[in-house]
């Protein structure tokens, strides 16, 4: 077993894990955050991103060791106490989704490109969520509620 | 308060409310299938089998059961011996029997303390298979030296003197198809073919489950239908359905592959050996190799027509693969082929055929979808040929109220002219096409289903409502059943809250399938919703002393139904709850039935498609999808399922397939190599709501789930051809084969 | 008498008639009554089937009305996704 100490959301954690266990294994079966989630295994569909330092990656494809000093971000902390992000809110306007398994690996991409780049064409966004699948809405509805997220964040900011 | 789409005035129905899910969907809350969690839990692993046929000749557990940690192990001989029917199809695909039948089929199970250990286990399992010789391929499966996959396996009614692969045989129609195709101007007729594709839910099967020697269990999990589960669980392991209560999880998607039951059975019973909770979770190649892909097909269609576009007679042949296991939709193919059209000649052949291939499962509109590529495609080419428009053609023959539908019944009310009408008008339709693009429409048809429904609706003492139903959530439906529920009490939306009850809390649903739930359940929400008003009025007469079928409820309140009735304060549904523990007790209001009319819905698409000829890939520029909802009770959420059906459909049409070897294995078995639709490989998907009401349901409403994936293969084919010149008949069409096909025509 | 009409394949177990005549006021008592006068449908009725009353299809309900100048269709069963 391993001994890890990382920043999850802010907080600081440590935990032991396998040597083979994934960085989403560790999320979910110890740590109980349970909002990033499994769809592939294998890096395909984006169900589990997670932010590590401020990079988006798949955390199936990461082990849980590698958190060790790392800042880690998931769906749970992108609210803050109970007012939810700009994004959040968006989702539930354009009801951008359906069965909402892919919803938490989508608002952590999103959330990632807006901080890189606060005014992305349609385009740019279809591709930066080409890692991301959803199989119930044909994204229309998700694309909408990202650009009008992104605009309104740009009138905060 | 009739029943009968009669109610036309609306104050919350129609309009956009936020769903009551929200919340712990977008920040994570929102517990799956796989996010439960039990003191104790140990860890499930399935073991597989690597061929697509063999006879199982030994399994070896004892190296997995000396491993650490691990707890149990278990393979068929654990399950009831005995069943018949379709509970034996089922066992025998949760769990194999003498036979490996196809890549994947599970063989054995194994639950140890973590999930590494039960995954080192599984491999530890020590299995000897006897190689059969296999069949993975509709044609090939039907032919005479085909390897049978099993013997006395044919429905009643199939005929004799077939391969024993061939399993089921519908024909149906009316007319003289041989007088008809002699009176047409122009008859095409055209060979098929489409591969199997996958529901492709991203959340992978999970359940967690724990049951004791005394026979009870509990799971959870996600699924289309936990009653369901509860039934082919308490049959596979010869307990009560009483005995076992399924909780519905948060369903990752399901499209009708969660209508059917894989892990719950052996979760339950590595629990039950092992005395202690166990949770199995899928991996994506276990969805792809274990889980229900759709048939292959292979269609023969013969259309004559007219020169003026009168469809004079149609014909079709419908070869469906199923898998290792009867139910091909072979039926449903052959009586949706030709539904839209008012034919006075028809006919109408379905097979059903088994092959070494996972048992196959619903997918939206079973069998529709590649009726209708097969179907439409004809009728363009017969467009082609005489020169006519191919909407004014559909309209020109399009079934309406009366039509003697090609499967036999008298339409009612439908809307499929509307639809045509409506793309006719649409800007996409008259909009001018790129240069080496091309335009393709089609209809589409599906039956739509009512089911045994039961609902419950209790006040509290505030006044607020708590309301159960029993068909899994998948795409927003608590929305539309709070609505409908606030719709009939008056009271705001946000007074009431929606619940998937337990199978132990509320009498028997059917699945969440046949684009049923905000037709049935919200059939039955509606009514117990009036049940409840009843229940209200009665205590207002009551208290005013009056005849109860004086009393009326308007706006949320009791009030005397005109001045004979007397002269008193209207009574809120809080006050009357307020205090309904002293004047009679709780106020339930309830409804079980098995509603009936569900209004069939047809569907128009139009597509613009360009197709890049060095590199044989196609990328979809603009879809439009136009389809009959009866009446949208949460527009945004209609929406969601014409967009989601259009895109399973582009899918379809233009990448995915499930390809196997020579060696019968499945070759592409994750999301890298079947590749569903990215953000990025699709444009904004357009939307009309058509609106003709179905007299079945009180305000109205048709199912929209399914219909939106019938018309996308034929239309996109339809683009794809006029976009290249060339008729395209096999699907997907992905790049090698528009490559061949440019190649041959040259 | 209610006339029920047959899907083809279902024919030759009805004297080839397209239409067969039975007495019943339900779904239930025509579907018993169509297998009292045609013995060689039973196995057919008894796997599934389900029926459509003036254009609605009746899936499961036997209890659902039929009028004696209902149109009634039988068809094979149906299911969903």
């Amino acid at each position: 077993m391993i001994h890890v100490n990382t920043k999850i959301n802010g907080d600081e954690t440590e935990f032991l894990c396998d040597p083979r266990e994934t960085m989403l294994d560790v999320l979910r079966d110890k740590l109980a955050l349970t909002g990033a989630k499994e769809g592939c295994g294998t890096g395909d569909c984006g169900a589990c991103s997670i932010t590590v330092d401020g990079r988006l990656v798949c955390a199936c494809l990461m082990l849980g060791a590698e958190a060790d000093g790392r800042e880690i971000g998931t769906v749970e902390g992108i609210a803050t106490g109970e007012k939810l992000h700009v994004l959040q809110q968006k989702f539930l306007e354009h009801a951008a989704l359906q069965c909402g398994i892919c919803t938490p690996g989508i608002l952590v991409a999103t959330k990632a490109l807006l901080e890189k780049h606060p005014d992305p064409t349609e385009t740019q966004v279809r591709y930066w969520l080409a890692g991301n699948l959803c199989r119930c809405t044909g994204y229309d509805k998700i694309i909408r509620a990202v650009m009008d997220a992104a605009k309104d964040m740009r009138e905060a900011a | 308060m009739a029943l009968d789409g009669s109610k036309s005035e609306f104050k919350l129905v129609g309009t956009r409310p936020l769903r009551p899910d929200g919340i712990d969907k977008v920040t994570g809350r929102a517990k799956f299938g796989a996010d439960a969690y039990a003191a104790g839990m140990l860890h499930g692993a399935i073991v597989r089998s690597p061929h697509a046929h063999a006879k199982i000749v030994k399994i070896d557990t004892t190296k997995a059961e000396a491993m650490k940690g691990v707890k149990a192990v278990v393979t068929r001989a654990d399950f009831i011996d005995g069943l018949k029917g379709e509970m034996w199809n089922v066992l025998e695909n949760v769990m194999a029997g003498d036979k490996a039948l196809y890549d994947g089929h599970a063989v054995a199970a194994v639950c140890a303390t973590s999930t590494l250990a039960a995954r080192d286990a599984a491999k530890a399992i020590e299995v000897t298979y006897e190689i059969l010789p296999h069949v993975t391929d509709v044609d090939k499966a039907m032919a005479k030296d085909a390897p049978v996959i099993r013997e006395g396996a044919a429905a009643p009614g199939t005929p004799e003197g077939m391969h024993p692969n061939v399993v089921g045989y519908h024909e149906s129609g009316h007319g003289d198809v041989d007088k008809g195709f002699a009176e047409a101007d122009l008859v095409i007729e055209e060979t098929f073919r489409t591969e199997a594709t996958h529901q492709g839910y991203i959340e992978p099967h999970a359940c967690l489950a724990t049951m004791g020697n005394d026979g009870k269990g509990e799971v959870w999990c996600c699924t289309q239908g936990h009653f369901h589960v509860a039934k082919v669980c308490a049959a596979l392991l010869g307990t009560d359905a009483s005995q076992i209560r399924v909780t519905a999880s948060e369903i990752g998607g399901g499209f009708g592959g969660k209508t059917a039951v894989f892990i719950e059975p052996v979760a339950l019973a590595l629990a039950k050996k092992a005395n202690r909770p166990v949770k199995v979770v899928m991996s994506r190649s276990e969805v792809f190799r274990a889980t229900g892909p759709t048939s292959s097909t292979s269609m023969d269609v013969k259309i004559g027509m007219k020169k003026d576009g009168t469809i004079t007679a149609a014909s079709g042949v419908f070869r469906l693969q199923g898998g290792a296991f009867p139910g091909a939709p072979a039926s449903f193919t052959a009586m949706c082929a030709f539904a839209p059209y008012a034919l006075e000649n028809v006919k109408q052949i379905g097979w059903d055929v088994m092959s070494n291939r996972p048992k196959q499962a619903a997918y939206r509109a079973p069998g529709s979808p590649m009726a209708a590529f097969a179907v439409e495609s004809v009728i363009d080419d017969l467009c082609k040929g005489l020169d006519l428009d191919p909407i004014d053609v559909r309209l020109k023959n399009a079934s309406r109220q009366g039509t003697k539908a090609s499967y036999g019944v008298t339409f009612d009310r439908i809307g499929l002219v509307e639809t045509l009408e409506e793309a006719k008008a649409h800007p996409h339709y008259s909009a001018p096409l790129a240069e080496g693009a091309g335009r393709g429409i089609s209809c589409g048809f599906w039956f739509n289903h009512g089911g045994e429904t039961a609902v419950s609706l209790a006040l509290a003492e505030d006044g607020t409502v708590s309301l159960s139903v029993g068909t899994p959530d998948i795409g927003g439906s608590r929305a539309s059943m709070g609505q409908m529920a606030a719709e009939e009490l008056g009271i705001p939306y946000e007074k009431i809250r929606t619940t998937i009850a337990d199978t132990a809390t509320l009498g028997y649903n059917e699945i969440s399938h046949g684009s049923r739930v905000t037709y049935a359940s919200g059939l039955a929400t509606i009514e117990a919703a009036r049940d409840t008003i009843r229940k209200l009025c009665a205590r207002a007469a009551a208290k005013w002393k009056i005849d109860p079928e004086a009393v009326v409820w308007e706006d949320g309140c009791a009030k005397p139904s005109g001045p004979n009735a007397g002269e008193f304060e209207p009574m809120t549904l809080a006050k009357i709850a307020s205090s309904m523990g002293r004047t009679g007790g709780p106020i339930v209001g309830h409804y079980e039935a098995t509603p009936e009319g569900a209004g069939v819905s047809f569907a128009t698409h139009i597509v613009d498609a360009e197709v890049d000829r060095e590199t044989g890939s196609t990328r979809v520029t603009r879809y439009t999808v136009i389809q009959d909802a009866g009446k949208a009770i949460h527009p945004s959420y209609v929406e969601g399922q014409f967009q989601g059906g259009a895109a399973q459909g582009i899918g379809w049409a233009l990448n995915e397939e499930y390809i196997y070897g020579e060696d019968g294995r499945l070759q592409n078995a994750g999301f890298l190599d079947y590749r569903i639709p990215v953000a990025s490989d699709l444009p904004m998907i357009d939307t009309v709501i058509v609106e003709v009401p179905n007299p079945g349901h009180p305000y109205g409403v048709r199912g929209v789930g399914e219909t939106s994936i019938c018309p996308p293969l034929a239309a996109i084919a339809n683009a794809v051809s006029n976009a290249v010149g060339i008729r395209m008949t096999e699907l997907p069409i992905s790049p090698p084969r528009i490559l061949a096909a440019l190649d041959g025509a040259k | 008498m209610v006339e029920v009409a047959l899907w083809s394949s279902l024919r030759s177990f009805a004297g080839g008639n397209e239409k067969v005549e039975v007495e019943g006021e339900t779904v239930g008592e025509i579907l018993d009554a169509l297998v009292k006068a045609h013995p060689g449908l039973e196995p057919h009725i008894e796997s599934g089937v389900s029926v459509a009353i003036d254009g609605r299809i009746i899936f499961n309900s036997l209890s659902e009305p039929v009028g004696p100048d209902s149109e009634v269709v039988l068809l094979q069963q149906l299911k969903g996704g």
